[in-house]
C-alpha cells in the first residue's frame, strides 16, 4: 500500500493550453480521495497523469516514496476503472480479469485463485464464462472493478465509473465501491462531476475548477465551510444562494435593507463595502422569524416528495428555500425566512474567497 | 414496412426474377456447355439440359488442357490460387500493420505517410504498369510467383479499411491494456487482431477475387506457359486462329475459373453474417 503525493503537477497541451495548473496534494495511504469539479476542470487529466496515460508537463507525482513521472503505466502498480469499462470485448469475463496477471507472468493457479476470489467478492461468479456484451451495465462495471482488484495494486483509480449507469444502480454501486474500498484498504482516487457521489464516497474531497484546486477537506468541512464561492455553489444540492449585501459592522451585514447577524465574519471589514452573502436552501427556516430575517417573493414551488423547493427572489436575487412538505401552503406568495447567524457564509465579491474568521 | 398490395408485390418479384435470369442464364449456359462434346456445341443446337460428357470434359481440361493450348488447367488453377492467396494475405498483412502504425503510433510525418498511402489509391496497377513492369523485370522476377503477387499487394484500400476500423475502437481499450502490462505488439496481437476478424474476412474476400480475376498483369509478366493463370487460360482456349474453338474445353475452363471465387464468397459470407450478428464492440 502507498499514498500518493502530487507536487505542483502541471499539464500543458500543445498550443499552450494549461489544463492542470500546478496542483499539490497529499493523499494518505488507504484513504478514499475524490476529485470533483465541472467538466473541463482538469480532474480527469490529473487522474490520467497519475495513471501514466498522460505525460506530466511539470512537477512530480509520487506513489509511495517513488517518483513515477517516467514510469510506464504497467509498472506504477495502479489499477484503473474506466467510464465505459473498457473491457476486452472478445475475452470472457474470466480472461478479462486474468489478462493483466498473465502479462505479468503470474503462475496459473495463482491467477485462478485471485480471479475466483475477486468474482466471489463482486458476486459475478456465474458470469465468468460470458463475454462482456452478454452482461448488463452493472455487471460490466463489476467486471471492470474485478479486473482492478485481482491485480492487488497500491492505488485504485476511478474515472467517473458510475456515469454510464442508471440512477438506481448508481446509488447501489456507490455503496458497494465504498464498502469494497473499506474492506481492501487500498488508496483510491476517484474522479466524478457528481457532487453527491463526491460527498458520499470521499474521506478527502478535492474540489477543482479551471485546472486548480479550490478546496481540500473532509466532505463535512467542505460543505460546512466552503473556502470560495465556487465551492459553495458547487457542493450542495440545490446550490447555495448568493445574495448581494453590504457590510454594516462587526458581525452584521445588510441584504436589501434587511440586517442579518453573522457568526463567522472576518474582523476589520470596512462598513458600507460590498459583500456576497451565501445561504444554503436547507439552512434557512421558512415561515418563521428569528433574530434576523429576510423576506422572499415566491415565484413557484417544486415538489420533491419529502421536501418542497420554493423558488423566488430575495433582495432582487434568485433564491431557493427548502422546506418539509406540508410545512407551508403551496400557494404561499410571500415568505419570511429566519436566518441562523451560524449558517451565513460571506464571500469577497472580487476574489470570491471566504471572508470568515482566520 | 407492413404493406399488402398483391400487384406491387408481383411486379417486385417479376423484376427480381428478370434480373436473376439475365445474370444467371449465361452462367447456366456455360455450365451446360461444359457437359457436351465440341460437335454438339458447334452445330448450334445445344440442348439446355446437361449432356453426358461432363466427366470427360473436366478430367481432360484439368489434366491436359485443350487440343491446341496443351496446358493443364489444373496447373493454371494452382497458379491462380497462389496468386490470389498471396495477394489477399499479403495485402491484409501489410495493410493491418500500416494501419496499426498510422493510428496508434506518433512518429514524424505520420500525416504525410498516411496521405501518401491515400494518394496511391488513385494509381491502380494499370496506370503504373510500365514502371512496375520495368522494376519487376530488372529484379529478375518475371515468371515468378513473387513477381505476380508483389506489385499487386501494394495498395491503400486495405490500409484505409483497417484505419477506419481502428478509429472506432475506444482509446480506453488501449489504455486498459497499457495498465494491464501489454506493450504495443501484445495489444495488437491480443486485442486488435481478434476484434478485426470480420474486417479481415471482408478484405480477404475482396482481395481474393481481385487477385483471382487479374488479367493484364499476369499476361504481361508471365511468358512460360507453366506460369499462366486460369483467367489467361480461358482466353487461350478460345483464340485459335486456324482451327475450331473447343467450346466445351473453354466453357469447362470458365466454370472452373468461377468456382473458387464463388466458394470463397459462400464460405466467407457465413463469417460475415456471424460477424454482423455478434457485434463485439
Amino acid at each position: 500500500m502507498a499514498g500518493v503525493t502530487l507536487d505542483t503537477v502541471r499539464k500543458i497541451y500543445a498550443g499552450n493550453v494549461e489544463a492542470v495548473k500546478g496542483v499539490s496534494l497529499g493523499i494518505e495511504d488507504g484513504s478514499f480521495c475524490v476529485l470533483v469539479g465541472p467538466s473541463g476542470c482538469g480532474k480527469s487529466t490529473l487522474l490520467r497523469m497519475i495513471a501514466g496515460l498522460e505525460t506530466i508537463s511539470g512537477g512530480e507525482v509520487k506513489i509511495g516514496d517513488r517518483v513515477v513521472n517516467q514510469v510506464e503505466p504497467a509498472d506504477r502498480d495502479i489499477a484503473m476503472v474506466f467510464q465505459n469499462y473498457a473491457l476486452y470485448p472478445h475475452m470472457s469475463v474470466y480472461d478479462n480479469m486474468a489478462y493483466g496477471l498473465k502479462n505479468r507472468k503470474t503462475p496459473k493457479d495463482e491467477i485462478d485463485k485471485r480471479v475466483k476470489e475477486a468474482a466471489r467478492i463482486l458476486a459475478i461468479e456465474p458470469f465468468l464464462a460470458r463475454k462482456p456484451r452478454q452482461l448488463s451495465g452493472g455487471q460490466r462495471q463489476r467486471v471492470a472493478m474485478g479486473r482492478a482488484i485481482v491485480r492487488k495494486p497500491q492505488v485504485f483509480l476511478f474515472d467517473e465509473p458510475l456515469s454510464n449507469l442508471d440512477a438506481k444502480l448508481r446509488v447501489q454501486m456507490r455503496v458497494e465501491i465504498k464498502r469494497l474500498q473499506r474492506a481492501l484498504g487500498v488508496t483510491s482516487i476517484y474522479v466524478t462531476h457528481d457532487q453527491v457521489e463526491a460527498m458520499t464516497l470521499s474521506d478527502k474531497l478535492v474540489v477543482m475548477s479551471g485546472g486548480q484546486i479550490e478546496q481540500v477537506g473532509t466532505p463535512a468541512e467542505v460543505y460546512r465551510r466552503p473556502e470560495t464561492r465556487f465551492v459553495a455553489t458547487f457542493i450542495g444540492s440545490p446550490p447555495m444562494n448568493i445574495l448581494p449585501g453590504t457590510v454594516e459592522g462587526p458581525g452584521r451585514v445588510s441584504v436589501g435593507g434587511q440586517s442579518i447577524a453573522v457568526t463567522d465574519m472576518r474582523d476589520g471589514l470596512t462598513p458600507g463595502s460590498a459583500i456576497e452573502v451565501g445561504l444554503r436552501p436547507e439552512d434557512v427556516q421558512a415561515g418563521s422569524t428569528g433574530t434576523s430575517s429576510l423576506s422572499m417573493d415566491v415565484d413557484f414551488v417544486e415538489e420533491l416528495g419529502a421536501t418542497q423547493l420554493f423558488h423566488g427572489k430575495v433582495a432582487g436575487a434568485e433564491f431557493i428555500v427548502q422546506a418539509s412538505t406540508g410545512q407551508l401552503a403551496a400557494d404561499t406568495r410571500k415568505l419570511t425566512l429566519a436566518v441562523d447567524p451560524g449558517n451565513v457564509h460571506l464571500f469577497d465579491p472580487q476574489t470570491t474567497k471566504r471572508l470568515g474568521r482566520a | 414496412m407492413v404493406e399488402n398490395r398483391p400487384f406491387a408485390q408481383f411486379m417486385a418479384y417479376l423484376t427480381l426474377a428478370l434480373g436473376v435470369v439475365i445474370v444467371a442464364f449465361p452462367v447456366y449456359l456455360a455450365v451446360m456447355a461444359s457437359t457436351f462434346d465440341t460437335a454438339t456445341i458447334i452445330n448450334g443446337n445445344m440442348p439446355l439440359v446437361p449432356g453426358d460428357q461432363a466427366g470427360e470434359n473436366y478430367t481432360r481440361t484439368l489434366l491436359y488442357g485443350g487440343m491446341h493450348a496443351r496446358q493443364p488447367v489444373g496447373g493454371m488453377m494452382l497458379n491462380s490460387m497462389i496468386m490470389a492467396l498471396g495477394i489477399a494475405i499479403g495485402k491484409i498483412l501489410i495493410s493491418i500493420l500500416s494501419a496499426f502504425a498510422v493510428v496508434y503510433f506518433k512518429f514524424p510525418f505520420r500525416k504525410t505517410a498516411f496521405w501518401i498511402i491515400f494518394i496511391t489509391l488513385m494509381l491502380p496497377v494499370e496506370v503504373r504498369i510500365y514502371p512496375t513492369y520495368k522494376i519487376v523485370a530488372d529484379l529478375g522476377l518475371l515468371d515468378t510467383y513473387t513477381g505476380l503477387v508483389m506489385p499487386l499487394i501494394a495498395s491503400a484500400t486495405g490500409t484505409l479499411l483497417f484505419r477506419q476500423f481502428f478509429m472506432t475502437i475506444p482509446d480506453e481499450l488501449l489504455e486498459a491494456s497499457k495498465i494491464d502490462g501489454a506493450g504495443a505488439f501484445r495489444f495488437f496481437k491480443d486485442t486488435l487482431l481478434p476484434l478485426s476478424m470480420t474486417t479481415i474476412a471482408a478484405l480477404f474476400v475482396i482481395q481474393f477475387i481481385y487477385g483471382w480475376n487479374q488479367y493484364l498483369w499476369p499476361l504481361l509478366i508471365t511468358t512460360k506457359s507453366s506460369m499462366q493463370t486460369i483467367v489467361i487460360g480461358i482466353k487461350m482456349m478460345i483464340t485459335t486462329t486456324d482451327a475450331l474453338t473447343e467450346w466445351n474445353v473453354a466453357m469447362t475452363t470458365a466454370v472452373l475459373a468461377m468456382l473458387p471465387p464463388v466458394l470463397v464468397v459462400i464460405f466467407m459470407q457465413r463469417l460475415f453474417v456471424k460477424g454482423l450478428v455478434e457485434t463485439e464492440k
